[in-house]
């Protein structure tokens, strides 16, 4: 496949970035969108240019690292992560627009990596529970009903990607912070914390300028793990309890 | 915003339901206009409902406005000019839920239009009168179309606004679960279309010499 790529390319995080246009001819439709950028990455070394920076580790969709914009859809036309996407999803001779996460609470670093410590935040905000240490409990001391337990195990599977943020209009964080809410509300050993997590984790998301929630809808559509919208109203119904309780 | 939406939401049903007495005639439409001013009387001192209602309308108006335009600023502040995509798709987002804000700006410049057409009546296409019917017949004559073919637009936006907000009322109150999301839709598209409908019959039959 021959292909054309526009990629955003920024030295740091203080410069002004552009969008470059580069030819690649040769493509495997096998090959994955990251090794389709490796094989771009060595083209530009050998002509002796700085490589394009992106952001990566697991390879495999569970790490959450690889988020890229790709011809305005987060992780690109497929509901996976960028690692997960190949090139069989784009036609011979296509146009490919590549750009980063957009978002204040993401800055770029360099080219296509942001940084995320953003969400980490958030996460030290509320999103643990206090738990006893020592050996790990049998397993059937603490019964959990099927049901609580798959909605659980649903929400624990955000892999913090930044794909929801990416594609919100508003810029806002709601999607990933839901599903840690959700997660860890469903399950007994994060009731203690419930009723404050929730509150702490909102004001760290206001506090990182990630943008509100106006119930689109955009960030589910695009999540590579499908983590479902209705969490949002899950973290509402949980804010509006710790609201009444006074608690924020 | 989810509050002060569903106390307009009821407001414009009401006020859609009222608007269908034009077809019951002049007495009836007055009648009900006037017995808005006479409810609680005397309990309450002549008009006094009306301006508690309205008391509450402006307020709840004013705090739409108010966190309307905080989450435009704070989506702004989130996603600042300097970081705007180069190409970006809509994948799952509704045209309704596109056209928030500036549809809310259109609506809200109708509304100001509105009242001084019809309630204070200093805007009086066809001549003013004391009789509310009256100023809505004079108002939509055929001869005043551009008139009426502003009141379907905005009331089209109205639709549109009604759309989404509903919906995202519901979901910002907690209300939504993947069990109930296409109900909850389908509840905020007839909401939507009811209120669409009903409040374009109204103008739209005068115009068309039906009423009047
Ligand atoms: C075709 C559509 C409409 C018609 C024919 C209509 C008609 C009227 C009339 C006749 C009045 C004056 C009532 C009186 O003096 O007793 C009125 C008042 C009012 N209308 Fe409408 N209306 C329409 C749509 C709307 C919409 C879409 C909104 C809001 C988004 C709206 C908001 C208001 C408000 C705020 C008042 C003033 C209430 C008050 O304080 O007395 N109207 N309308
Ligand atoms: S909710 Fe989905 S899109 Fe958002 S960070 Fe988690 S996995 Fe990524
Ligand atoms: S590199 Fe880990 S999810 Fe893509």
């Amino acid at each position: 496949m021959n292909i054309t790529l526009r990629v955003w390319r920024q030295k740091g995080r203080d410069d002004e970035g552009r969008m470059v246009t580069y030819k690649l001819t040769d493509v495997s439709p096998d090959m994955s969108f990251l090794e389709m950028l490796d094989v771009l990455n060595e083209k530009l070394t050998l002509e002796n240019e700085d490589p394009v920076a992106f952001d990566h580790d697991c390879r495999e969709g569970i790490c959450g690292a690889c988020g890229v914009v790709i011809d305005g859809e987060a992780h690109g036309p497929e509901r996976t992560t960028t690692c997960q996407l190949h090139m069989r999803s784009f036609k011979d001779g296509d146009t490919i627009t590549v750009e980063p996460w957009r978002a204040k609470a993401f800055p770029v670093v360099k080219d296509l990596v942001v940084d995320r410590s953003s969400f980490d935040r958030i996460i030290q905000a509320g999103g643990y529970i206090s738990a006893p240490t020592g050996t790990a409990p049998d397993a059937h001391a603490n019964p959990i009903p099927k049901p609580d337990a798959d909605r659980a195990f649903d929400a624990a599977t955000c892999i913090g990607c930044g794909a929801c943020v990416a594609a919100c209009p508003n810029a806002s964080s709601m999607l990933f912070t839901a599903s840690k809410v959700t997660h860890l509300g469903m399950l007994p050993q994060g009731q203690p914390e419930r009723a404050s997590r929730v509150v702490r984790m909102i004001n760290q998301q206001d506090e990182e300028d990630f943008g509100g929630c106006t119930n689109i809808g955009e960030c589910a559509a695009v999540c590579p793990k499908g983590i479902p919208l209705d969490t949002i109203s899950q973290l509402n119904r949980d804010l509006l309890g710790s609201l009444g309780k006074g608690i924020g | 915003m989810a509050t002060s939406g569903a106390i307009l939401v009821l407001y414009l049903i009401a006020h859609m339901y009222g608007n269908l007495k034009v077809f019951s005639g002049q007495e009836a439409f007055d009648g009900y206009a006037h017995s808005l001013r006479e409810l609680g009387y005397p309990m309450l001192p002549e008009n006094g409902f009306l301006w508690v209602f309205r008391i509450v309308l402006l307020a709840s108006v004013l705090i739409h406005i108010y966190s309307a335009v905080a989450l435009w600023a704070r989506a702004r502040r989130a996603r600042p000019a300097s970081q705007r995509y180069q190409v970006k798709k809509r994948v799952h987002r509704t045209y309704a839920s596109y056209t928030m804000r500036w549809g809310g700006v259109l609506i809200a410049l109708f509304v100001i239009f509105h009242i001084l057409h019809l309630t204070v009546n200093v805007i009086a296409p066809g001549g003013a009168s004391d009789s509310p019917y009256e100023r809505l017949v004079n108002g939509f004559q055929p001869q005043f179309w551009f008139v009426t073919l502003f009141y379907v637009a905005a009331v089209v936006a109205v639709g549109f606004h009604l759309r989404h907000g509903i919906w995202s009322g519901l979901a910002t109150l907690g209300v939504n679960q993947a069990r109930r999301q296409p109900v909850l839709n389908s509840i905020a598209t007839v909401i939507a279309l009811v209120v669409t409908v009903g409040f374009v019959l109204p103008p739209l039959a005068i115009t068309f010499g039906l009423v009047g």
